[in-house]
């Protein structure tokens, strides 16, 4: 498999607890293609978070495989080659930032790897470049705001030249504005640099941007495919604790009055449009 | 109608007399009527937290009046303290203020800092649990073996219990899942109907504000340039925009409609209105 | 006043001569100062010391003023300490003063002006490493002049990562007991009123959600940290490289030579 980058093999995980163990994932198996951008939607419990922490062995399964690049997570001697392919951004932007200038920070990762001084430096500058904030550099974190500190973030895991980046909620902390700059840096690091980025996310309007999008309910994958596709489920997606994006939502409303119009059409633009075939 | 909350030329200086002096509030005028489903919105440092820590005594004025019921809460500092039990105000996150070593004891710690005998602190925090959706089986728990979203219920109903004419929420939905919003939603519902207390939700999510307020108060830079009604407050589209704050996804769907030159009103902002309008012109065509 | 407004690991950008010195150079400097100072024996040593101290905070341009409001909080030591020292200093000679149980000597007097010079000195020569030097650069310096002690198994590189992360996260967490403290008092606690017993006790919904929120950071930052391939200090390098320059030198030098007049000067009987 030459172009899968991240492979689960009927994945399980369970939290040991009193009594029975809670059991979090129950039988996952995906194929992620190197260079997608791959969103995973899911109600808080869901199991969503825990599967991301899979993805770099920040978690070992408790049964089924994990498969990075090729790379069994569980084999600890590959331990940070699989943590330099796959990159991790969390939630809270505070607690993932380690330095208290931003190169720095940015720095941590390359340092880390052994990575010679002046390629460091390289890599820093072209990672802040990447995220827009090369004019930060010398900044203080802590007086950034939460959009540029989550960029930031991101630049330090670029540092590390990863195949893949993974963000977990990367955006539930942020207002509109933080979160459309990290949304934005996504998608053009994904598009321009080739980086492949899963994204978890609870919000339907991030994930409607995703090249393919994965739901998750009850520790189980309940729908893949592309988001136009995954989104005509409206039931199945209210029963998972999930809404859909207002587009869809008053599409569906309509068609449940009688009216005949598509469920696909996803952006405003193709809201509007289908609307206004019935309308003019 | 006499305003239960009000502001007179509200300013407030940060660092005032330095290099880093910052003007927080510019003169807001701003008032809130008995009963009132209020929703000020504002993106990260448009003075919006600044403003609301002011109407419950937190902060003190620059300049300018704060009036709860009428009565000047800075006249002295009795009222100052009354002042800070008639307004409650829960903070963004206050799942991160819980200390107690059970959710009785915690929701319990507004009203015994107000001086209440035991009796009527049962009855508030029994009261207050029953508004967030607690069972009674939680309130032996401690509060750290919570989920986020019954840790922040908890929080909720501590400002809850002590039963506040005007309860303030900055972000109350915040990190929240869908699920987890409409619940916490329709637990300030639920005491804003029971009390006929007045709500201020403080967000920049404009969907969701657009679903739940009577009215709504949009701050930036300090001062107030756009209040009323929802409707009145979208058809705005091109400032909000400008603020960085934007319309909601109905009200923009509504307005390339209209360009289309589709005979339908701009103002709803809302799924459920969306699907009223375009049945009504439907009808109006005949063509239902 | 909000806890926020107090100012922590004071550094004032800028581009001195003081600015630009490696800051092991700096920080040796400031060793080979405090030496000095506490060899010193006469006027001629102090006098010496501060001429050249005077030069340093001139050619730093951080002014004299933010100096002097760093030794605001050690004020009430200095003058405890020269009073001190004045009363119980015993002399030779005939008291210069006497009153109650207390005899002034000449000695005392000398005493006590020599510890204000030498607190005062101390204090202001720390103050402008700190103000010159920014915090990162500093803990630096400190884990490679000890790195020598690595091979004495001492946790060099550990002590310099704990002291950076903790540079970085001392302003989250004043921030965050700002946010606590106001969230607290929105439920009527009260931190000002109250004996002693009664503050300590107000104390704890402040604490209690401070130490678990350090603790969550903590986890969520070592999780983060390991993504980001952290396996202690071992095959790690640096962006960074400090490098001596032509001017360290130098100043090492001088540093050097004021040890040595300062030795010299003892031997002359000035005071």
């Amino acid at each position: 498999m030459p172009n899968t980058i991240l492979k689960t093999e009927s994945l399980t995980f369970s939290y040991p607890a009193e009594g029975a163990p809670k059991s979090v994932l129950q039988g996952i198996d995906l194929e992620i293609e190197a260079g997608t951008f791959v969103a995973v939607l899911g109600h808080n419990g869901s199991g969503k978070s825990t599967l991301a922490k899979h993805m770099n062995a920040i978690l070992l399964p408790s049964g089924g495989k994990v498969y990075v690049s090729g790379m069994d997570t569980a084999d600890e001697s590959k331990l940070l080659d699989i943590r330099r392919t796959v990159g991790m951004v969390f939630q809270n932007p505070d607690n993932q930032i380690v330095a208290n200038v931003v190169e720095e920070d940015c720095a941590f990762g390359p340092e880390n790897l052994g990575v010679p001084p002046a390629e460091i430096r390289q890599r820093v500058n072209e990672a802040l470049a990447a995220v827009g904030m090369y004019d930060h550099r010398g900044h203080a974190p802590h007086l950034l705001s939460g959009g540029q500190k989550q960029r930031i973030a991101i630049a330090g895991v670029l540092a590390m030249k990863p195949k893949c980046v993974v963000l977990d909620e990367p955006t539930a902390m942020l207002d509109p504005i933080g979160r459309r700059e990290v949304l934005e840096t996504i998608r053009t690091l994904n598009r321009e640099s080739g980086v492949t980025v899963v994204l978890i996310t609870h919000h339907m309007d991030e994930a409607a941007q995703a090249d393919r999008l994965i739901v998750m309910s009850g520790g189980k994958v309940i729908a893949d495919g592309v988001p136009k596709e995954v989104f005509q489920h409206v039931e199945e997606l209210k029963a998972a604790g999930l809404t859909v994006p207002g587009t869809v939502a008053l599409l569906w409303e309509l068609r449940q009055a009688g009216l005949d119009l598509p469920l696909d059409a996803l952006s405003d633009e193709e809201c509007a449009q289908a609307l206004y075939q019935i309308l003019r | 109608m006499e305003p239960i909350i009000e502001t007179q030329k509200l300013s407030h200086i940060y660092s005032a007399g330095t290099p880093f002096e910052h003007i927080a509030l510019d003169q807001i005028d701003f008032s809130a009527q008995k009963g009132e489903y209020l929703g000020i919105i504002g993106h990260t440092g448009s003075g919006k937290s600044t403003l609301i820590q002011h109407l419950n005594g937190l902060l003190k004025p620059t300049s300018g009046k704060v009036l709860v019921e009428g009565k000047d809460i800075w006249q002295d500092k009795a009222t100052t303290r009354w002042a800070r039990f008639q307004v409650g105000l829960v903070f963004q996150y206050p799942e991160y203020q819980l200390f107690e070593e059970t959710v009785y004891k915690d929701i319990s710690f507004g009203p015994k800092n107000m001086g209440l005998n035991e009796q009527e602190v049962d009855r508030r925090v029994r009261e207050a649990a029953g508004f967030v959706g607690l069972a009674d089986s939680v309130l032996e728990q401690s509060p750290f073996e919570l989920s986020g979203g019954q840790k922040r219920r908890v929080a909720i109903a501590g400002v809850i219990a002590m039963e506040p004419a005007v309860l303030i929420l900055d972000e109350p939905t915040a990190g929240l899942d869908p699920v987890g919003v409409e619940q916490i939603l329709g637990n300030i519902r639920d005491y804003h109907k029971a009390k006929n207390a007045t709500i201020i939700i403080v967000s920049h999510s404009m969907e969701e504000m657009a679903r739940t307020a009577d009215r709504l108060v949009v701050i930036n830079d300090g001062r107030i340039p756009i209040e009323g009604a929802p409707a009145e407050v979208f058809s705005h589209g091109e400032e909000l925009e400008a603020i960085g704050l934007g319309v909601p996804q109905m009200t923009r769907i509504f307005h390339r409609l209209n360009a289309l030159g589709v005979d339908v009103d701009p103002s709803v902002y809302t799924v459920e209105q969306a699907k009223t309008a375009v049945m009504e012109l439907l009808k109006r065509k005949g063509m239902m | 006043m909000a806890l926020k407004d107090i100012t922590l690991g004071q550094f004032f950008p800028g581009n001195s001569f003081l600015h630009k010195l490696d800051p092991r150079c700096k920080l040796l400097l400031v060793v080979f100062f405090i030496v000095s100072l506490f060899v010193a024996k006469n006027a001629a040593g102090y006098g010496l010391m501060l001429a050249v101290l005077l030069i340093c905070i001139l050619a730093s341009k951080v002014g004299f003023k933010a100096i002097l409001r760093g030794m605001k909080p050690i004020f009430f030591i200095v003058v405890f300490t020269a009073v001190l020292n004045l009363l119980y200093t015993p002399g030779t000679g005939t008291p210069l003063v006497e009153f109650w149980i207390f005899h002034i000597y000449w000695e005392g007097v000398r005493t006590a002006i020599f510890m204000v010079f030498r607190i005062m000195m101390l204090i202001s020569c720390t103050f402008l490493l700190t103000y010159t030097t920014s915090p990162i650069l500093l803990t630096d310096a400190l884990e490679s002049l000890l790195g020598p002690l690595k091979t004495l198994h001492m946790p060099i590189h550990e002590l310099a990562m704990m002291m950076s992360i903790a540079l970085r996260f001392i302003p989250t967490l004043i921030e965050e007991t700002d946010k606590i403290m106001a969230a607290q008092k929105a439920r009527g606690a009260d931190f000002e009123s109250g004996g002693l017993v009664q503050k300590a006790k107000s104390l704890i919904p402040l604490l209690v959600p401070l130490f678990i929120s350090a603790f969550r950071r903590a986890d969520e930052l070592a999780v983060a940290m390991e993504c980001r391939c952290y396996h202690g200090g071992e095959g790690r390098t640096r962006m960074r490289q400090l490098k001596y320059a032509f001017r360290d030198y130098i100043a090492l030098a001088l540093g050097l030579g004021l040890c040595a007049a300062v030795f010299y000067l003892n031997t002359l009987g000035i005071f």
